[in-house]
């Protein structure tokens, strides 16, 4: 039994309804548990937090650190690489390269840097499960885990057109058992798969996918109906049809509303708010205030911001045919990777200019989601690594949260017009640490369905940020003080100290084994790989963690 | 006289599988070491099947005994040899700043070799 | 039928079992519908292997020699992991290079180890696709899994291989027969072009072959480039790439009208004058191509797992292949840091070769250089590099006698079912001792103040 005792330091667990009260917290086998009764119990050890910040550790909640995407997008920026700051080998920890993509290595030794315990993967095609897991398990020090595509899924797109649900629930259960996935994720639905048979997309929720007849509207709502019905821990996650183009508000809030009722997380909603005409780049503007008011009154849904900031960057998605649409915009290097029955990937390089009035934009646009949504639980940050930008920009977002004058000297140096386009320059909301603790560690675990991570009650995994409180926020949660993860001091003043290997979070909800033989008969006749090889064997997962589902009657 | 023909080192499937009988097997080393040339050339050259040439380049030079491609296969001018030891000796170790060593269309001379 | 993995199929005697869904790694195609029949410590059948896959299954057979030799001499493995380690802490520029023919398990490991050290890895990589590597960072690559080929693709156009005789199964099981979702009649849905400098056995396997003049596949892919903008071409091309003006309007008219057109291409692109310059052509033709309809573009890749090497190398250090870790961080150059070139030059002073045999087919200089410098070698069989090894590491077969995962050519990673064991160690477990005994030793010494 080992035990850590961090004392004195001043306490944001929201959670547990503490807001800045000074306090020890004791962590005993990785785990907090209640401090002790005896006044002069002593631990292993003691870490003294006097006049520290102590938040739990940071999630993300949607991010592209793992699997066949990410790892092409590595491979195709090397020119990125040679103006990143390298990770260095140390005595303990491998080396590795930075930039907009980092590698395995570096990617855990950067988030721990940033006091971030767990990261979850956005987007996993299944047959290459078994990669996501592969370089999950070089990713060190965080907990992790995916997010499985299902969105342009053949089988599933067959069954809602048959109106067969309960095979549909079936194929999704026993698809997160082969994968060992987390939920299901839809991207583009339907749009990809137009795409990967023809070029083109879907442009609304209503247009048909030929060849399968069904539209998107139907993938939304009949995965959405599943995934409640199995009881996952996390609902639908939804990347929505027409990211990116001018008047998209208009397919978000029919998605909101496809929904009617079920639960879903909306995914990076800051690309899905858009005004405008789609054939007219220079009528871009904001309609957040409308979709947060939707969101404010429908508590079956959650959402997180997808927040672009200005610099070089890399879009690394699902959405196929998004790639090719960058790359026809911008005229850069492009890879499009189909996967057969399943999904797609673009990948292009990209840049967000400041002086560019959609980029200023759309940098405001996600400032104004998390100003306007009213109930911090409701919204988790996120950059959509390395979509909106590096996961390293956390604390830059902090700080301008918390600061309406940061926000209004950068609105300064964009284009006039972005002021007039969007709320964001009246918007004098500033976030308390209290409510930054919410969005960046309480409510991802809240919407990730983990009840022992996000908070410091006793049963919560031991995962600890301590920061030095500093007028410049930036710097300040750029740079924490400790970061401890299941009650081992993981960085200390800025090194990364130990190097461990966090647990893989999945599920495995139950199924109707009968459903099995008219999946097999499917798989057999289109996929190219033997049935028996497909599902990932439990020897990928070094450290498993399987979150208990809750079987709803349907 | 030396001629300047083109080379193509290359797999073969007699290759694949004899290189898993082993590299040091009479069929590998037969395979890896026999150079095709084309019908045209065979006849020009007077040569027949087992005859040996030499064949050389700046880089290095090889005596091996060739035999006539099948049927069209090669263009006159064009030699193919699979690849292994042999062809190895024709590839240079500058690869211009890629990695990759000039490995097929080799510049390269043949002349029948004596005796 | 189970939710757990499914345990082997037995039938007949207990000295004869059956693995069925097994995977061969010879080539990139990594076939696993493989039924091997094991006969104790054989595998006396491989039902749906081609000739090659027949082969690598039928002659991967216990030998009787010594776990290792250190300069030549019989040793244990311990006595020989401690020398390996030994020589590669010693070493200032010690260069990695191989494992294209092993698990993503044990590649991961010869990474690590190469990190510790601060040495350079490479991979086959470098000799064989590493120019469409080096032209997909330039422009990017538009690409498929094989199923998408097999249940979409109309057209198929081959440049510069020749899987008849390299990747017997691609045409019969991905590429040119299989009947597809969107291509039901199979073949007769499809049409097949072969682009090489000489009339191969792929050949009759397709409706049309170009012959294009040695050296010029990069004057070919550009004209195809400028047809598919719709510019004109002076007749001249013919003389340039031994190729028609008409036949190269026939064949972007064809590639025009498809509905899903993939060019698969190999060594004849990659190893000939242009290399990178040639891929890169190939890949933007590719690209450029759906504007019009969809199209592909897939290097065929030769080893069982060197696509899994590559990706190995990228998710550890950021950099596919050719990275120098001697200044503590990945540095990526080919030419500079790629094998070939450190080891002709004469820059490296010691090597760890895994999975391959540079012995026999790198370049003079190269293996003059190799067989003068301290190496360490893992080989199942005695190979010419084990042969010059300081020590040499007998090691079993991966697909055969151990299990992991490799990565075919499309980078769908597959699990291998084993046949029978062997008595001799793995890469991995050899690649693990020599790691933790080069940790201990780098741990033991006091930190340093830097």
């Amino acid at each position: 039994m080992s035990s850590l005792r961090i004392t004195g330091g001043t306490i944001y667990d929201p959670a547990n309804g503490v807001d800045g009260q000074v306090g020890d917290i004791w962590i005993v086998d990785g785990q907090v548990v209640e401090p002790p009764v005896e006044a002069d119990s002593s631990a292993d050890r003691t870490l003294d937090a006097s006049g520290l910040v102590v938040m739990p550790g940071g999630i993300d909640m949607h991010c592209h650190i793992a699997g066949p995407k990410v790892n092409t997008a590595r491979k195709m920026i090397p020119d990125d690489k040679r103006t990143a700051e390298p990770v260095r080998r140390t005595r303990l920890t491998r080396s590795g390269s930075g930039g907009s993509v980092p590698s395995t290595f570096a990617t855990g030794y950067l988030y721990a840097g940033l006091g971030y315990t767990t990261a979850m993967d956005a987007a996993v095609p299944p047959l290459a499960a078994r990669h996501a897991h592969e370089e999950l398990e070089d990713t060190p020090i965080i907990d992790k885990g995916f997010y499985v595509l299902m969105g342009n899924n053949h089988y599933v797109m067959k069954q809602l057109a048959a109106d067969e649900p309960g095979r549909l629930k079936a194929y999704i259960a026993w698809l997160l058992h082969s994968t060992k996935g987390y939920t299901a994720k839809l991207v583009n639905p339907g749009g990809v798969e137009v795409w990967k048979s023809g070029g083109g997309n879907v442009s609304g929720i209503d247009d048909t996918v030929e060849h399968f007849n069904v539209t998107p509207r139907q993938i939304i709502r009949g995965v959405a109906g599943a995934v409640e019905e199995l009881g996952l821990p996390h609902p639908v996650h939804i990347h929505c049809n027409n990211l990116g183009m001018p008047g998209n508000h208009a397919t978000t809030m029919e998605t909101m509303t496809s929904l009617e009722g079920h639960r879903a997380h909306l995914t990076h909603i800051q690309f899905h708010s858009y005004d405008g005409d789609p054939d007219d780049q220079s009528t871009f503007g904001s309609r957040v205030s409308e979709l947060a008011e939707y969101v404010n009154s429908h508590d079956n849904l959650t959402v997180d911001v997808g927040q672009v900031m200005f610099g070089n960057t890399t879009s690394l998605t699902g959405d196929g045919p998004l790639g090719y649409y960058l790359h026809q915009v911008t005229g850069r290097k492009w890879f499009s990777g189909d996967t057969e029955m399943e999904s797609g990937c673009g990948i292009v390089p990209i840049v967000y200019k400041q002086k560019s009035l959609v980029h200023a934009l759309q940098w405001a646009i996600g400032l104004e989601w998390y100003l306007l949504v009213d109930d911090p639980w409701r919204i988790a940050m996120s950059t959509d690594h390395p979509n909106g930008s590096s996961f390293l920009a956390y604390p830059e977002i902090i700080s301008l949260l918390m600061d309406r004058e940061l926000r209004r000297d950068v609105l300064a140096g964009a284009p006039r017009a972005v002021s007039e386009r969007c709320t964001l320059m009246d918007l004098d909301r500033e976030y308390s640490l209290y409510e930054i603790a919410i969005i960046t560690r309480a409510a991802p675990a809240r919407m990730l369905g983990l009840s022992h991570k996000g908070h410091l009650g006793p049963g919560a995994d031991g995962d600890v940020t301590l920061y030095s409180p500093d007028k410049d926020i930036q710097r300040m949660f750029e740079l924490p003080r400790y970061v401890i993860s299941r009650g081992e001091l993981i960085v200390d003043d800025a090194q990364v100290v130990r190097d461990t290997r966090g647990r893989t979070l999945y599920v495995a909800p139950d199924y109707d084994l009968e459903a099995v033989d008219d999946i097999q008969a499917w798989f057999e006749k289109t996929y190219s790989i033997q049935f028996r090889n497909y599902p990932v064997g439990d020897h990928y997962l070094e450290n498993p963690l399987l979150v208990p589902t809750r079987s709803v009657a349907s | 006289m030396a001629e300047l023909f083109i080379l193509i080192p290359g797999r073969t499937s007699r290759q694949g599988t004899t290189l898993n009988e082993g590299k040091s097997t009479e069929g590998y080393l037969e395979e890896i070491g026999t150079l095709q040339v084309a019908p045209e050339d065979m006849q020009r050259l007077e040569l027949k099947e087992g005859d040996l040439v030499r064949v050389f380049n700046d880089v290095g030079t090889i005596t091996v005994p060739c035999k006539a491609s099948r049927g069209d296969e090669l263009p006159p001018g064009m030699l193919f040899i699979s690849y292994g030891d042999k062809s190895s000796r024709l590839m240079g170790g500058d690869t211009q700043g890629c990695g990759m060593p000039d490995s097929k269309c080799l510049d390269v001379f043949l002349e029948v070799a004596a005796g | 039928m189970s939710t757990s993995e499914a345990s082997l199929a037995t039938e007949g005697s207990p000295e004869i079992r059956v693995i069925e869904d097994a995977t061969c790694t010879f080539c990139g195609c990594v076939c696993d519908d493989m039924d091997l029949t094991v006969e104790g410590n054989r595998i006396t059948k491989a039902k749906n292997a081609c000739g090659l896959g027949k082969a690598w299954f039928l002659n991967h057979h216990i030998e009787d020699r010594p776990e290792a030799l250190i300069d030549g001499e019989p040793a244990g493995y311990e006595q020989a992991m401690d020398r390996a380690a030994e020589i590669l802490l010693a070493a200032r520029f010690p260069l990695t290079y191989g494992l294209s023919d092993t698990t993503s398990e044990a590649q991961r490991v010869a990474v690590a180890i190469t990190d510790w050290i601060g040495g350079i890895v490479d991979t086959t990589t470098s000799v064989c696709h590493g120019p469409s590597g080096i032209a997909f960072q330039g422009v990017g690559e538009v690409t498929c899994s094989l199923g998408e080929v097999k249940n979409r693709a109309d057209y198929v156009i081959f440049w510069g291989g020749n899987p008849a005789e390299s990747h017997p199964r691609h045409f019969t099981k991905y590429s040119l027969m299989p009947k597809g979702e969107f291509v039901p009649n199979g073949r007769k849905d499809r049409t097949a072009v072969l682009i090489d400098v000489r009339k191969t056995k792929s050949a009759k396997a397709a409706d049309h072959f170009l012959q294009v003049k040695p050296r010029r596949d990069f004057e070919l892919a550009w004209a195809l480039r400028a047809l598919a903008r719709g510019l004109e071409l002076d007749s001249s091309i013919e003389e340039t790439t031994g190729i028609s003006l008409e036949t190269l309007h026939e064949v972007m008219d064809g590639m025009k009208r498809a509905k899903f057109g993939v060019i698969l291409f190999g060594m004849g692109v990659t190893m000939t004058r242009g290399k990178h310059l040639n891929s890169e052509a190939i890949l933007a033709l590719a690209r450029d191509m759906n504007e019009h309809t969809r199209w592909n573009a897939k290097p065929m890749r030769g080893h069982g797992n060197v696509t899994g090497a590559d990706n190995v190398v990228s998710w550890s250090t950021g950099f596919p292949f050719g990275v120098h870790l001697g200044s503590g961080f990945p540095r990526f150059n080919p030419g500079e840091f790629t094998a070939s070139d450190v080891l002709a030059r004469g820059e490296a002073d010691a090597a760890l070769i895994i999975a391959s045999d540079p012995m026999s087919n790198f370049s003079q200089p190269a293996r003059d250089h190799l067989a003068s410098i301290p190496s360490v070698v893992l080989d199942p069989k005695l190979s010419d590099t084990a042969r010059t090894a300081s020590v040499a590491f007998t090691v079993s077969t991966y697909g055969i006698n151990t299990g992991g995962t490799v990565y075919r050519m499309d980078d769908v990673p597959i699990p291998l079912r084993p046949a029978f064991e062997s008595p001799y160690m793995s890469d991995l477990e050899i690649l693990r001792g020599i790691e933790s005994r080069i940790r201990q030793r780098q741990l033991a010494e006091p930190a340093s103040d830097a």
